[in-house]
């Protein structure tokens, strides 16, 4: 009987766990391959004809291309702010983890500050427009790397502590300057906190919604998560269409955790538990 | 660089290290925080604003409908917290025990948490749907007469609450999961030598010792809770009428409307009540912790 428990209690789990976690997943994927008229009756019935590729290919046509570009601007905005964000809260967390000023403090206070407070949206959006970064890629980046900076820096804070400073004073007796310290020495061996980074970040920056809602307007920066707010107005008859993308939207991450699960996983629970 | 110590200059640490993020952050996070508490008090058109004292702050706390903006960001950010942090911890348990498929499970349970609010805030608006829903079909061939889950007023909310438990469970459990790995085995196998019940284990051993972990959770899903905008505005937009508005949907639907000054009274709110919620709590843990 001891043995059987586990695979009794499994068994129930797993029962649990497709019909309230999977099953979601496979009304996405079922409704994205129905035609139009099967799928407005929204039930879970398959398909009577399969329509995976004419519904691929009609969101993808949809408005001009409309999602071509919000993948092209989406994935831009992901790359450029996750490199910078990576570069900028590497330094920072080294020499908050180094280094004892009254600078720390402050430095402190703002990363809790970063983590906490939502940003004041409609002040930034006047301070945009004064710059002449409003409704621009560039502007959403620093945007981006503005709200995401405390994050990645407490990733890396936290990481830098296992480094010994005896590597640090080696390379200096070597008569390295401070920034080869930093980018030779010490910035390699982040590497794995630097993949933990990129890999959670570029999950938040790419499923971000509320932020490209104010401050990246406009049909020509359109982002992905946009592309699903505009759809579900104009997609009320055409339920295939949009959940063909939500699905395309879902696929991403899906991908990225399969081949980066421990990373993802590290980032969330250390990030989380030392905060 | 008159303030440059020779000591700070020679150190290997330079502060100058800062500088670039510094910039950043304070720029485009810190200095719009700072002017909100300026135009709050403004009636403001993104070129001039004219100073009208509390005057947004009167009629925040005077229109019912923004009232409940209010009350509702309590009621949502106390609910899904309560729930994540339950929900979150009896899943670690179970997903720490010895079942089958456990690496699968846990891979179930928190793959949510990556995946598009957008996304699933459509797919469960149309599975809520209140007559050819799928959830309200299946409780229908069990004879159940399921609700208006997103169009009853008194519902909507709570309907968005559970969606929110659906997608951020994950990430709780993944925090208990790790605070759990923490516990050593030895307090289990004493309290088993004395006899005790894997209740008693549970709310004696467990419970106590995954505290640092429950202070997180709680902590993170509140913030969350009260800083919630994308899954209410993808589900109801605020509605039926206000009956879901959050404060910051309503910072939203108050700037789309051009009452720019409105909006960021509303923002400056929601800083407060943040502030008023998690400082206190956050000492209040420490304080426990200390005491010990």
């Amino acid at each position: 009987m001891r043995h059987i428990r586990p695979y009794i209690t499994g068994g129930i789990a797993l029962l649990f766990a497709a019909v309230i976690f999977i099953l979601p997943f496979l009304f996405i994927a079922i409704q994205a391959m129905k035609s139009k008229s099967e799928a407005s009756r929204l039930n879970f019935s398959l398909p009577q004809e399969w329509l995976f590729w004419q519904n691929l290919i009609a969101v993808f046509k949809a408005r001009d291309y409309q999602l071509l570009l919000a993948y092209f601007n989406s994935t831009l905005i992901t790359v450029a702010s996750v490199s910078v964000l990576v570069i900028l809260s590497a330094m920072v967390g080294y020499i908050m983890q180094r280094r004892r000023t009254s600078w720390n403090a402050i430095a402190q206070i703002a990363l809790f500050m970063g983590l906490m407070m939502p940003p004041a949206v409609v002040p930034t959006i006047g301070l945009l427009q004064d710059l002449g970064l409003f409704k621009t890629i560039h502007g959403m980046v620093l945007i981006q790397v503005a709200y995401n900076l405390s994050f990645s820096t407490l990733l890396y804070r936290s990481f830098i502590s296992t480094i010994p400073r005896d590597l640090d004073e080696a390379a200096l007796i070597d008569g390295a300057k401070p920034w080869q310290i930093f980018f030779r020495v010490i910035l390699p061996l982040l590497k794995p906190v630097t993949v933990t980074n990129i890999v959670v970040q570029s999950i938040a920056i790419f499923n971000d919604f509320t932020n490209p809602l104010y401050y990246l307007p406009g049909k020509e920066n359109v982002t992905v998560q946009l592309t699903l707010y505009n759809f579900q107005s104009m997609y009320t008859s055409q339920y295939n269409l949009l959940f063909m993308n939500i699905l395309l939207v879902t696929i991403p991450p899906l991908i990225v955790f399969i081949f980066f699960n421990r990373q993802i996983v590290a980032g969330m629970t250390a990030g989380a538990v030392k905060g | 660089m008159a303030q440059t110590s020779p000591r700070s200059q020679k150190s290997p640490y330079p502060l100058w290290f800062f500088v670039p993020a510094a910039v950043i952050y304070g720029v485009f996070f810190l200095a719009p925080t700072v002017t909100s508490f300026w135009y709050s008090l403004t009636r403001w058109d993104l070129s001039t604003a004219e100073f009208i004292g509390l005057e947004n702050f009167r009629q925040f706390f005077s229109e019912p409908f923004l009232v409940q903006g209010l009350v509702n960001t309590l009621i949502y950010a106390v609910t899904t917290s309560g729930l994540k942090t339950v929900c979150g911890l009896l899943l670690a348990v179970l997903l720490t025990g010895n079942i089958f498929a456990r690496g699968f499970l846990r891979t179930v349970v928190f793959f949510p948490v990556l995946v598009s609010t957008i996304g699933i805030g459509i797919t469960f608006t149309v599975m809520m749907h209140p007559t050819r829903g799928i959830i309200n079909v299946a409780l229908d061939t069990l004879g159940i007469d399921g609700p208006g889950w997103l169009t009853n007023p008194s519902l909507a909310l709570f309907s968005v609450a559970l969606v929110d438990l659906w997608k951020g469970v994950g990430l709780a459990t993944l925090i208990f999961i790790a605070g759990l790995a923490a516990i050593s085995t030895d307090y289990y196998e004493a309290a088993r030598i004395d006899g005790a019940t894997r209740f008693q284990q549970f709310w004696r051993i467990t419970l106590p010792l995954v505290r640092p972990a429950t202070v997180t959770v709680v902590t993170l899903s509140l913030i969350g809770g009260l800083r919630s905008f994308d899954l209410i505005w993808a589900m109801t937009r605020g509605g039926p009428g206000f009956s879901s508005d959050v404060v910051a949907s309503v910072i939203y639907k108050q700037y789309q409307a051009g009452f720019y000054g409105l909006s960021t009274a509303g923002n400056v709110i929601l800083f407060a009540l943040i502030v008023a919620i998690i400082l206190p709590l956050t000492l209040w843990f420490n304080r426990r912790e200390v005491s010990q």
